[in-house]
């Protein structure tokens, strides 16, 4: 497949026009830029923390100081740190009904179509607009059986122990680099308490958007989902396209106690001017099963491995990963399973489609301990590459300390052929929608686990990605 | 038979692979209600002119013309070809692993008549079609060729030609490697998907498939030209000479000319 400017034109000014917009700056409160000390010192006041808030903000920016930047994976020496702007406030205070929230706001988030869906079929929703989350919402009857839902704010302000008990015990902030970041810039993100036995079961859904030019939004979610509880967690990105970087850190700890269930699903649809890096980490204790169901389609360079530490018996992981990568992106996930306890059991199954130059690499990390016999694991890849411009690459580790257990490992690398095309072709279909045809077959094992709006959504993205200019 | 003027005419047809010429000059002339069979040895050309009268990019026609409905299709896209009414049946059908032959078939039909139908509509007129053809309803749900026996895949070439109900079928090597019962079971297919407004141009090695779709020509392709044309008699005298023997005398009959 021939891939000119045009198409690759084309498909930026799709995503511009429907994800792309921007509204003017109109932040009440924009931190000055730069990686400052003073600036986590404000923004604890701001938020009226308690002091061991600010002491852990603290002990992490002298982390981040301190850690060498990543010599693997993608290129991150070109991030802008000191022109970035690592606070941005809204509005005083946040909504629970969309009156509440900032006109030009709700009006951003009704292009985005989220008000629509959490009519439809969402059990809560939080929308965060820069820094902040500017608007929540939970269906009554959660709220009455118990389940909180809220900013990661108002989590620490509303449930200060259950919060302290928990918050930085998945991923401390001595964990990597932007971890650290994170922990010393938080801000939003969402705070999730599922009592024990309680199904949630249809899902919430948290949107990150991004507004400004040269921004940094530190994501902090922390999920617990109690004894034989259940929840779905979706969160959703995008931004506007400007020619200057963005940077997105986020943190996102779930603690799965014995025989409960979270799923966690992630449509990442940054502009192609957001860095990306994010850790999600997951503690899956008896009998327990965490899934992270991770899309990641836009972004300049994301680099974000779902992880599911197994830490007791019966306890089980699934990582199932989708990227595409277009021109100019670097996509780099996968997903690690560490095996801690005996009788665990985990899978990660990932999918990369690269186009018009894009760069897709897997990274997958099977651990297993020594005492954790008759545990069972499989690592799957499959690589798309669509024309000769794009690239992927495969790095999985396997570290074994036990000998009694069960292990799959499966790498494959495939390109559209001509032949199927024609035959496709053949079937009157045409040559971009041949092609599309094939990726939303190639990503359908992962796609059919998503709840059926966002499957639609999905391929839709996909295809959306993929058009060519065609009028 | 019909009687009225060829709506396809495949006149002195060149085409190159690789700049190796394959097709020598090929001359073809189909009216509708036709079937025509198209037999030779293998490396004669037969699929090489299959694959160029869909348009396969590989195939680059250096001379001739393909007129159908009185327009040469040569530069049109296979897409294109398609929406025409022109059909291939592959002989090596491609898996699309992730796609469900159903919804593979209302695309593809979508594309072909150019209009929307409903999925209900659609699945009525596949279901049809799968009883007449006697496949099993779960293959409207499985993923399209994958993982399909040769015969499964041979079959289900002929119900996407009973769905797309095109003008003009060529059929490539339908029968090469299935069992007689699998070949009886493909021919009795096609003719029953066989109407007096269509027309089938079938691709074939050998003569056994031709007893469950009788030709009403058959013409010998040899080194990418057709060496001789006649009728169903043909394709028996090849069963009985072989191809050693036949392909003598042809070639030292057309040498002659």
């Amino acid at each position: 497949m021939a891939v000119t400017e045009q198409d690759i034109q084309e498909s930026k000014r799709v995503y511009k026009e429907k994800y792309g917009f921007a509204d003017p700056d109109q932040a009440i409160y924009k931190a000055p830029k730069g990686l400052d000390p003073d600036r986590v010192i404000e923004i604890s006041q701001m938020k009226n923390e308690p002091e061991w808030m600010l002491e852990f903000r603290l002990k992490s920016l002298e982390i981040f100081n301190k850690k060498p930047m990543p010599k693997w994976g993608a290129d991150l020496s070109k991030i802008p740190f000191d022109d970035l702007s690592y606070f941005v406030r809204t509005t005083e205070k946040q909504g629970t009904t969309w009156e509440d929230v900032p006109e030009y706001i709700k009006d951003t988030f009704d292009k985005l179509g989220i008000p629509e869906a959490e009519r439809k079929f969402l059990a809560g929703v939080s929308a965060q607009y820069e820094s902040e989350v500017v608007y929540h919402s939970i269906q009554k009857d959660l709220e009455a059986k118990g389940v909180i839902f809220l900013s990661t704010e108002e989590g620490l302000e509303q449930h200060p122990e259950l919060f302290r008990q928990y918050f930085g015990t998945v991923i401390p902030s001595a964990d990597n680099k932007f971890a650290a970041m994170n922990g010393a810039f938080w801000s939003g993100g969402s705070f999730v308490y599922v009592p024990p036995g309680v199904q949630v079961t249809i899902p919430l859904q948290a949107y990150f958007r991004i507004n400004a030019e040269q921004m940094g939004q530190f994501e902090r979610t922390l999920i617990i989902v109690d004894e034989g509880a259940y929840v779905h967690y979706v969160e959703g990105c995008t931004a506007p396209v400007y020619s200057t970087d963005s940077f997105h850190s986020g943190v996102i700890e779930i603690i799965v106690k014995k025989n409960a269930r979270c799923r966690y699903t992630t449509i990442q649809n940054w502009s192609t001017n957001v860095y990306n890096l994010v850790t999600q980490r997951s503690a899956v204790y008896a009998g327990g099963v965490m899934e992270w169901v991770d899309a990641n389609l836009g972004s300049n360079i994301t680099m974000k491995y779902p992880s599911v530490y197994l830490m007791e018996p019966g306890a089980k992981g699934d990582i199932l990963s989708i990227a595409y990568a277009g021109d100019g992106q670097v996509l780099d996930a996968g997903g690690k399973a560490i095996h801690v306890a005996p009788n665990t059991s985990s899978k990660i199954i990932s999918k990369s489609i690269s186009q018009h130059g894009g760069r897709t690499s897997f990274r997958g990390l099977l651990k297993i301990y020594k005492g954790a016999e008759k545990s069972k694991s499989a690592m799957r890849c499959d690589a798309l590459i669509l024309d000769e411009a794009s690239r992927s690459d495969t790095y999985p580790t396997i570290e074994i300390e036990e000998e009694q257990v069960s292990l799959g490992h499966e790498a494959v690398v495939s390109r559209i052929g001509e032949d199927q095309l024609f035959y496709l072709m053949s079937r009157g279909l045409g040559e971009s929608e041949a092609a599309g045809m094939i990726v939303s077959g190639f990503i359908e094992p992962i796609v059919k686990e998503l709840p059926m709006e966002y499957a639609v959504e999905m391929n839709r993205l996909i295809q959306l990605q993929m058009d060519k200019a065609v009028g | 038979m019909a009687t009225e003027q060829p709506f396809f005419h495949i006149e002195d047809l060149h085409v190159e692979i690789e700049e190796n010429e394959i097709l020598r000059g090929v001359d073809l002339s189909v009216k509708r209600g036709e079937i025509h069979a198209i037999m030779g040895p293998n490396g004669s050309g037969k699929s090489t002119l299959a694959h160029t009268l869909m348009g396969h990019p590989s195939y680059e026609a250096t001379a001739g013309q393909v007129l159908f409905d009185g327009e040469d299709i040569l530069e049109r896209e296979p897409n294109d070809r398609a929406k025409l009414g022109i059909f291939l049946a592959f002989q090596y059908p491609l898996a699309i692993p992730g796609v469900s032959t159903l919804n593979f078939l209302r695309t593809s039909l979508k594309a072909v008549k150019q209009k929307e139908i409903s999925a209900r509509e659609f699945r009525k007129h596949l279901l049809e079609k799968m009883d007449m053809l006697k496949i099993g309803r779960e293959f409207a749900g499985r993923y399209l060729n994958d993982g399909f026996s040769g015969g499964e895949k041979k079959r289900m070439e002929i119900l996407q030609m009973a769905v797309l109900e095109p003008k003009l079928a060529v059929l490539d090597e339908i029968d090469s490697g299935l069992d007689i019962d699998a070949i009886r079971a493909v021919g009795e297919g096609i003719s029953s998907i066989m109407h007096p407004e269509m027309s089938i141009v079938i691709i074939t090695h050998y003569p056994r498939i031709l007893h469950f779709v009788k030709p009403d020509y058959v013409h010998i392709m040899v080194d990418g030209k057709i060496r001789q044309s006649g009728g169903f008699e043909l394709a028996e005298e090849l069963e009985a000479k072989g191809y050693d023997v036949l392909l003598d005398e042809v070639m030292v009959a057309s040498s002659e000319t």
